[in-house]
């Protein structure tokens, strides 16, 4: 076929993949962050709450799940200040959606979390004469951690690679900056195989890093 | 009931065979023949060997030098010089010989209790699916669940589902049947309705070989005991020898010591 | 305002129409493709059983849309040219390939192995276990995880909008485009798409509710 491979034109404008790699990385780390407040939040509530409260949040998760994130993107980005007086950047609305999106997927995992929390340990707090909440913070949610934790770095491994949607609205990520260098050099096979590379070693990296980390968790107390 | 004897044709033939994983040797030239209608009894310590031999002889595992013969026939290997493998044709048709029954009892959970036994009737022996029903149901008959023929394996308790794999086992007609602790997976009151079926097998003829903890049954049921220990046979006799308590073998008197003072 | 939208019903349905057909055909070429790598990744020979490795890893590794815009534009530079309809495809199976072949991996790892020796042991060649003893079995772990992943094709279809096909959520940009009823619109076609996606995850719950006394 006499495709002959140069990546010339991609080291010379590399710096819009590493930056945008950072991007990418920041982005997830933001939205998983305030992911988890909300997915946390929502988790202890719903074990707790009545029906119509369950109802609403189930709502909320199932509505999340079954719906494009290009479309929850474009949604808050061009749709939501038409109706609300706000004004946000890309970036911002992107964070938003994204940690809404996360959320919806942390509740899940959280409320399983909680709900397999053994029994007797819960008992055995309430003998020890702990408040509610006390065996909240004390019993419930450090049990739950552990049992949450290799699901939690799943889903932070997947929103990293759902960064790549914020490119949609020009967030000049990762893949933003791979769409730049496609328009802009014509080196289309190599800049998506170093893309390719990067996201890959960033996300095997990653989930290696947090393996490690789950093993501390586990052992360290 | 046959007994022991060395001149009557072997039917099961195991010449030195020795077997490792990685650098344990859990089979040391082990030799033991089997004459047909015998009942053959194993026991040992954990980690002897017994299941390792047995799965042998129905080759789910490989060995690494000597011979097991069925009927003369090599199990594993081609006949003639070279160990070569059989092949997976071959070797599907030689395990057909055997029958096995399981600790697990590894029902098929997707198939009645029926279906478990027609199975290999249906794709092995090549029978129509209303002969390999009616010998399913005769086999049935004879471990007491002609009426759990269409139930799940899931419907039934645990000495139910062992009598079902010793159907779905002997409905083969094999030649040998080979029992890997049947009981030691079921609960204590389900064990003897599972003996009780072998011991009428016995009753026909039937040979077999059983690694078992059962040592009331090994000695009541067997026509000879083999005792394993490091992977060897260490003693082998008729059970009232073997079981005997002034033993001078003084392994096989540690284990009999140690078996009876769980018992009692 | 609510008359634009209805004026641009027709036009919204066939867009929507074509998200069905892309996530059909994703789906079932996938799952053709996929049962095929996936029995490749579990029995195959050790150099098939490397590649298929290499394969799902790579593309569950990446962002879908990053391999939808290496496909779509990466294929002319090498000389292979595809209309855009059939790249968005191509660009989706291999995405749900993976995931297939993960799915049927699972499945069969699932089995426990005195299942197999059970087949064995009464004589069964390996096509034979495979057809009578494994794959049944198999097959009841397999579908629900595999109903539930078809939403992922369906959500992932609506990234092929940025190839220029007027799938549903093009057809929304381009109605809103001309409207600029863009709150309505949006929620209209998150409607759509939830009513497919959670139609499916609830089937995929039912069936596994179905299946669950043969667990054990």
């Amino acid at each position: 076929m006499g495709y002959t491979l140069n990546f010339n034109l991609i080291w010379r404008h590399f710096d819009k993949l590493w930056g945008g790699l950072l991007l990418s990385l920041e982005l997830a780390v933001i939205s998983i962050a305030i992911g988890i407040v909300i997915g946390l939040v929502l988790a202890v509530w719903y074990v707790s709450a009545g029906r119509v409260v369950r109802g609403i949040i189930a709502s909320y998760v199932e509505f999340i799940r079954n719906v494009p994130l290009i479309l929850l993107v474009y949604l808050v980005f061009y749709g939501l200040p038409t109706v609300i007086d706000l004004a946000y950047s890309a970036q911002t609305s992107f964070v938003a959606t994204l940690a809404v999106y996360s959320g919806a997927y942390l509740v899940e995992v959280f409320r399983s979390g909680l709900e397999a929390v053994p029994r007797g340990q819960i008992d055995a707090g309430k003998a020890i004469g702990l408040t509610p909440w006390q065996r909240l913070v004390h019993v419930r949610l450090p049990t739950m951690m552990r049992i949450t934790l290799p699901a939690l770095s799943n889903t932070f491994i997947s929103l990293f690679k759902d960064t790549s949607v914020a490119s949609v609205i020009s967030v000049p990520e990762l893949t933003y900056g791979a769409q730049w260098i496609n328009f802009n050099t014509f080196r289309i096979v190599e800049v998506y195989l170093v893309v390719t590379a990067m996201y890959l070693v960033t996300g095997y990296a990653l989930l290696f890093a947090l393996r490690l980390v789950e093993r501390w968790y586990r052992t360290a107390r | 009931m046959a007994t022991t004897s060395d001149n009557s044709p072997a039917l099961l033939d195991i010449a030195e065979v020795s077997k490792s994983f990685g650098s344990v040797e859990v089979l040391r030239s082990v030799s033991l023949k089997v004459a047909k209608g015998e009942v053959v009894a194993i026991i040992g310590p954990s980690g002897s060997g017994k299941t390792t031999l047995l799965r042998c002889v129905n080759f789910l595992e490989s060995y690494d030098s000597g011979s097991i013969r069925i009927d003369g026939k090599e199990v594993g290997f081609r006949d003639g010089g070279a160990r070569q493998r059989r092949s997976e044709r071959d070797l599907a048709a030689m395990r057909a010989e055997t029958g096995m029954v399981f600790q697990g009892f590894n029902l098929f959970p997707h198939l009645t209790a029926a279906g478990n036994i027609m199975l290999g009737l249906t794709k092995v022996r090549g029978k129509s699916s209303g002969e390999a029903r009616s010998i399913a149901d005769h086999w049935l008959g004879r471990v007491g669940l002609a009426h759990k023929a269409d139930s799940l394996p899931a419907e039934l308790s645990g000495g139910q589902q062992q009598r079902v794999g010793i159907a779905r086992a002997v409905a083969m007609e094999p030649k040998i049947l080979l029992l890997d602790e049947i009981t030691s997976a079921l609960d204590p009151e389900l064990v003897g309705e599972v003996l009780a079926v072998v011991k009428s097998l016995a009753e026909d003829g039937m040979t077999m070989v059983m690694v078992t903890h059962e040592m009331a049954f090994a000695r009541d049921a067997s026509s000879r005991i083999v005792f394993m220990a490091d992977g060897g046979v260490s003693a082998v006799g008729p059970p009232k020898e073997v079981l005997a308590a002034e033993t001078t073998n003084e392994r096989l008197r540690t284990f009999l010591a140690r078996f009876r003072a769980s018992q009692f | 305002m609510l008359g634009q939208i209805a004026y641009a019903l027709p036009f919204l349905a066939e867009g929507f129409a074509l998200t069905l057909w892309v996530s059909l055909l994703v789906v079932v070429l996938s799952l053709i493709a996929g049962v095929v790598f996936g029995v490749g990744l579990v029995y195959g020979p050790a150099p098939l059983r490397w590649a298929v490795r290499i394969f799902s890893d790579t593309v569950r590794g990446i962002p879908i849309l990053v391999l939808i815009f290496f496909v779509y534009y990466g294929m002319p530079a090498v000389g292979v040219h595809l209309q855009s309809f059939w790249a968005a495809v191509l660009a989706l199976t291999l995405f749900k390939t993976a995931q297939v072949v993960e799915y049927l991996r699972g499945a069969v790892a699932s089995i426990p192995k005195g299942q197999s020796e059970a087949a064995m042991a009464i004589g069964l060649t390996f096509r034979q276990r495979l057809t009578y003893v494994i794959f049944p079995q198999a097959f009841r772990r397999f579908l629900p995880p595999w109903i539930n992943g078809v939403t992922d094709a369906v959500k992932g279809s609506a990234l092929v909008s940025l190839l220029g096909i007027t799938d549903l959520m093009q057809a929304i940009n381009q109605v809103i485009g001309r409207t600029y009823e863009a709150m309505p619109l949006y929620i209209l076609g998150a409607l759509l798409y939830f009513g497919v996606n959670y139609a499916l995850s609830l089937a995929s719950r039912r069936l596994e509710q179905r299946f669950a006394f043969i667990r054990e």
